[in-house]
């Protein structure tokens, strides 16, 4: 009876939960861990959010992981004591988690515990996560952050968000959301009924830098992520303002400017206001981005005649060409270890995401669709977002930097794109 | 089936026949009706052709085709000596990057500028805007659409 009423309850909770949650999984690694998330204890009125669910669907999401369903489950233990390893072994489960929430003065409290069921002991001894009503989501976040890196030993991304752009036709309209990295709890940072485009975090998490053409015009903004409050940066008439990139220290913003006759990459110091250009080329120059140390600046430039990618060391002015496969490269971003650069790879015909090796030069394709675009590297390095198109919608999707696991995130109301990683908070 | 196929050949090139026929006849025609009294208001030049207001571009490319030039000689001869300020949006298809397309948008634009200043048209009537693949014409995901796309509109 008890075991019934539980299955009611996920089955509900589960309903709620239907339109957040479809993360497609593409591909997996070949050999997914098996994890079993057990309903976690709460002797209370239903939540709004179902924190066993997210966990699953946050681990799932990293491809390294497959969740056992609830309804494949044969007991649901809710402590050490309860646990009988032979139901998990059963289902082929070879890690566990258990846990319970409980309510006091408007705080809810979860406590969990992580499990090898191949070795029969706790990974993990009780941890207690705990927020306010609106932060049950982020409760869950947090023990998929714990769990993921206890196993894996990276660090995991589930407590970070993303940026994106969301367009609308017929009226047109773009708006800038943030969201959770698994596309739930969007909210618009600002809409407009001109393009928005190129959106990153500062290095710190707390502004945005973006184009907007409110004024008919494109202009650099920046603006605080929990204030709202916008700055216009460039306004230069008749030029391109655009491709914003934050330096490592937050300090700079690297950009294209067109104001001198030819789209050139630029870099403005936020605290003097003083603009420095950086290359000098009758060709276009543009998407800056930094190098992990701030010591140099990858740009695109069809100085070569087809757009490939360049790196400028800002010391000397030394450039260097960085891509020599495909015939198109551009909108490079370098991995936080330093060792790869991301970037939209073409070759034959097909538009897609490619990582390059940056010591070896191996470039290695990481996504099977065609105009993908727009990638963006998780902090901890092993995933990055992009954007690409099903049925002519513009939606995101993930892939694993090693291309073993590939995921497709929800679809929204209007063609998505552009998504900007945040780093960790 | 031979016939069939040279029936179709046969009626394309009556097609292409009228359809250039059509377009070089109308370089030739004087100004539609209704732009006519404009220009005798003005007491300007008694012919003014009708221009088209966008110009094509080839694929990754931002230099002006034969085209192109032709139809941005007309807009010159209108503009020298005018105090009009003109808009010149550029634009690129949807393939590859978005700031890349951006910068192709505004390379395109430039080229259209730099050729009207090198007529003689005042420079600083002419403003170049880039919206890159934001502003698609045609929606559609093939050459037809994309061809369409790449563009620098002229805006009086």
């Amino acid at each position: 009876m008890k075991r019934l009423f539980f299955m009611l309850v996920i089955f509900l909770s589960g309903y709620a939960q239907a339109q957040l949650t479809n993360i497609t999984i593409s591909k997996g690694v070949d050999n997914p861990t098996r994890i079993a998330v057990v309903p976690f204890g709460f002797s209370g009125p239903k939540l709004t959010e179902d924190i066993p669910d997210i966990i699953r669907n946050d681990l799932n999401f990293s491809g390294q992981f497959e969740s056992i369903g609830v309804d494949k489950m044969i007991s649901y233990p809710q402590s050490e004591s309860e646990i009988r390893y032979r139901d998990w072994k059963a289902i082929n489960a070879e890690y566990l988690v258990v846990g319970k929430i409980t309510l006091a003065n408007g705080r809810y409290t979860a406590s969990y515990e992580l499990y090898d069921v191949v070795q029969q002991k706790k990974v993990l001894s009780t941890i207690t996560v705990d927020g306010g009503p609106e932060q049950l989501r982020d409760i869950a976040h947090r023990i998929s952050d714990k769990v993921y890196e206890t196993i894996t030993g990276i660090r995991g991304i589930f407590s970070t968000k993303i940026i994106y752009v969301e367009a609308f036709s017929r009226p047109a309209k773009s708006r800038l959301m943030l969201s959770d990295v698994d596309g739930a709890r969007p909210r618009v940072l600002f809409e407009s009924k001109q393009p928005l485009l190129s959106p990153v975090w500062s290095p710190d998490g707390t502004r945005v830098a973006y184009v907007s053409f409110e004024t008919e015009r494109p202009a650099i903004y920046v603006q605080n992520i929990s204030t709202g409050k916008r700055e216009q940066v460039t306004n230069f008439k008749g030029s391109l303002n655009g491709a914003p990139a934050w330096s490592p220290d937050g300090q700079k913003l690297a950009m294209v400017l067109s104001k001198d006759g030819n789209p050139e990459i630029y870099t403005l110091d936020l605290t003097t206001r003083v603009f420095t250009r950086v290359t000098n080329s009758f060709a276009i120059d543009t998407e800056p981005s930094w190098t992990i140390d701030g010591t140099g600046i990858f740009f695109t430039s069809d100085r070569g005649v087809k757009p490939q990618i360049y790196k400028v060391t800002l010391a000397s002015g030394i450039t260097e060409r960085v891509t020599f496969d495909g015939d198109y490269n551009a909108r490079g971003r370098v991995s936080p270890d330093g060792k790869s650069l991301v970037m939209v790879n073409k070759r034959t015909s097909l538009y897609q995401i490619a990582a390059q090796d940056l010591k070896t030069g191996n470039l290695r394709i990481l996504t099977e669709t065609n105009y993908d675009e727009s990638p963006t590297i998780a902090p901890n390095g092993a995933m990055l977002m992009y954007a690409t198109s099903v049925g002519g919608k513009g939606i995101l999707g993930a892939v694993s930097l090693d291309a073993r696991t590939r995921v497709r995130l929800p679809s929204k109301q209007g063609d998505v794109r552009e998504p900007a990683w945040s780093p960790f908070f | 089936m031979i016939t069939k196929a040279m029936k179709y050949g046969l009626t394309l090139a009556v097609v292409t026949t009228f359809l250039v026929g059509c377009s070089s006849s109308d370089k030739k025609k004087p100004a539609p009706v209704a732009a006519a009294p404009v220009a005798v208001e003005q007491a300007a030049p008694v012919v003014e052709k009708q221009v088209a207001n966008v110009v094509y571009f080839d694929f990754d490319k931002y230099d002006l085709t034969p085209e192109a030039r032709a139809i941005l000689l007309a807009h010159a001869e209108k503009l020298k000596g005018a105090s009009t300020s003109v808009r010149l949006e550029g634009h690129a298809d949807e393939r590859g990057s978005r700031e890349y397309n951006m910068a192709l948008g505004e390379k395109r634009a430039k080229a259209v500028r730099d050729f009207l200043a090198l007529q003689g048209v005042k420079a600083a009537s002419l403003e170049t805007v880039s919206y890159g693949e934001e502003r698609p014409v045609a929606t559609g995901h093939d050459e037809t659409s994309y061809s369409q796309n790449r563009r620098v509109e002229v805006k009086y």
